[in-house]
């Protein structure tokens, strides 16, 4: 399938860009790490307040440091005029937004990964009921990684972009941090049961976030 | 151009100003008070128009989008439509919130709950106030219009997927606190005319507003065009070769 191949292809440019800068390694991640000590900081760990809200901080240090990966990912294409490069790659369109989505999909479950290992370190968070929430953790990826794409394009060389696309984007996925942070506590608590729901709630937004960028994508393009 | 002829857009207006002091006059007082709430319910007059308002612009603005984006029937007029009724619905939306929690503090004790529907406006609000903020960024009229459409259908796409997930969220952890029956009885008689009355005022208001901002967008438009215009005569009339002399030996 060539859209398939073509999306690949991107990825790999993205992420062979990634491997050799190592932007959202050296800076992103711990950017993230630091968010999650400045909430250690501002909810006073010893009262217990840190593990009980664990599950919602760990998002919001993820949807942080998604804005930051989404920005770079076009940050890359910024010089040089790449991004005629890519235009007149006569790539298609949807397979740009699926290899751009795929390289920093890549990156933030890397990023969530060691954000895991710190909760549970730090936040003394005890992950159980692994299923749903592996799930849980790439529906919301998805949701959100699609939807920063298409603001990452909507705004990509404008000049006021550092500061419009969180406002652009952070509203829109409220529904992802929400199901993701009620996922994670019914998994931390031990009820899968209570977390399957909001798992469907996070596959139905991916599937929209998805959908719309697939066919915004191509005529954002265009215009950027 | 204009989306209303002048006679009809200034008849419009004295109307809805009669309007709204119609609605002055009858939810200040020929309305009862209410039983229950006594005359903090008034603000409902208000509130619940605010808040039909706020629902219709942004409507009117994904209608707007939509015909934008369709081939067919892609005109710039549908690009001020959406621009001018996403203004108005962030105001109004902006309203309603205000109101919603100058009535909640008396009645419910709080200024602010975390109930699906105040969420779901709070959000509503700062994605389409993400929508101006793009709008204004200054660009090709054409490119502007198409990106702030597509941005404007997404944002509407997503707001019954907020509404979903925050109401789900709310109706999970804890029953119907403060909506609950008791406080929200069947309205009737006068109380009922009331806010009809109010709900078709503010639609009038919302149809003049509506005309005006579009006629502003209009006219922006022309400034800008003017504007570069005169800059380009202006460059064109300095003596040729004026920008060599500067590098010259």
């Amino acid at each position: 399938m060539t859209l398939l191949r073509e999306a690949l292809l991107v990825a790999a440019k993205d992420l062979r860009i990634e491997r050799r800068a190592k932007i959202v390694l050296s800076q992103v991640v711990p950017f993230a790490v630091i968010v999650l000590l400045l909430f250690a900081f501002a909810l006073d760990p010893d009262r217990g307040v840190l593990t009980r809200a664990a599950p919602g901080l760990f998002w919001v240090a993820v949807l942080l440091a998604s804005l930051l990966a989404v920005s770079r990912s076009f940050s890359v294409e910024a010089e040089n005029r790449a991004r005629d490069g890519l235009r007149l790659s006569a790539l298609e369109p949807m397979a740009i937004f699926l290899g751009k989505g795929l390289a920093v999909l890549a990156q933030l479950l890397v990023l969530e990964a060691l954000l895991a290992v710190g909760v549970v370190v730090l936040y003394d968070l005890a992950l159980r009921s692994l299923l749903p929430l592996v799930l849980a953790t790439l529906a919301a990826t998805i949701g959100i990684v699609a939807t920063g794409i298409v603001y990452g394009v909507l705004t990509a060389g404008l000049r006021l972009r550092e500061t419009l696309v969180p406002l652009l984007v952070l509203p829109v996925v409220t529904p992802a941090l929400l199901g993701a942070t009620r996922a994670w506590e019914a998994s931390v608590d031990g009820v899968p049961g209570e977390a399957w729901p909001w798992v469907a709630v996070l596959g139905a937004f991916a599937l929209v976030a998805t959908t719309i960028g697939l066919l915004a994508f191509g005529p954002l393009l265009e215009e950027s | 151009m204009t989306l209303l002829p002048r006679p009809v857009s200034v008849a419009l207006g004295w109307f809805t100003l009669a309007a709204l002091g119609a609605l002055a006059v009858l939810g200040l007082w020929v309305a009862p008070s209410d039983a229950v709430q006594s005359d903090a319910q008034r603000l409902m007059y208000l509130h619940v128009p605010a808040a039909w308002l706020a629902y219709l612009a942004f409507f009117v603005t994904a209608i707007g989008s939509a015909l934008y984006l369709w081939p067919r029937t892609r005109a710039m007029v549908w690009d001020h439509v959406a621009g001018a009724s996403a203004e108005l619905g962030v105001i109004f939306t902006g309203l309603t919130l205000v109101l919603g929690s100058l009535w909640g503090r008396p009645i419910w004790g709080v200024w602010w709950a975390w109930d699906a529907r105040l969420v779901t406006t709070a959000v509503l609000f700062f994605l389409y106030l993400g929508y101006l903020a793009l709008r204004r960024i200054p660009a090709d009229p054409d490119t502007r219009a198409k990106r702030s459409a597509i941005a404007a259908l997404i944002a509407f796409v997503d707001v019954p997927i907020v509404h979903f997930s925050v109401s789900w969220w709310r109706t999970l952890h804890q029953e119907g606190t403060v909506f609950n029956s008791e406080l929200s009885p069947e309205i009737e008689g006068t109380m009922a005319f009331t806010l009809w009355f109010g709900v078709l005022a503010f639609t009038l208001l919302y149809v003049y507003l509506l005309s005006k901002r579009y006629e502003l967008a209009v006219v922006e438009d022309e400034l800008e065009e003017a504007e570069l215009e005169l800059a380009i005569a202006e460059r064109i009339s300095e003596p040729v070769g004026s920008a060599v002399v500067r590098g010259a030996p």
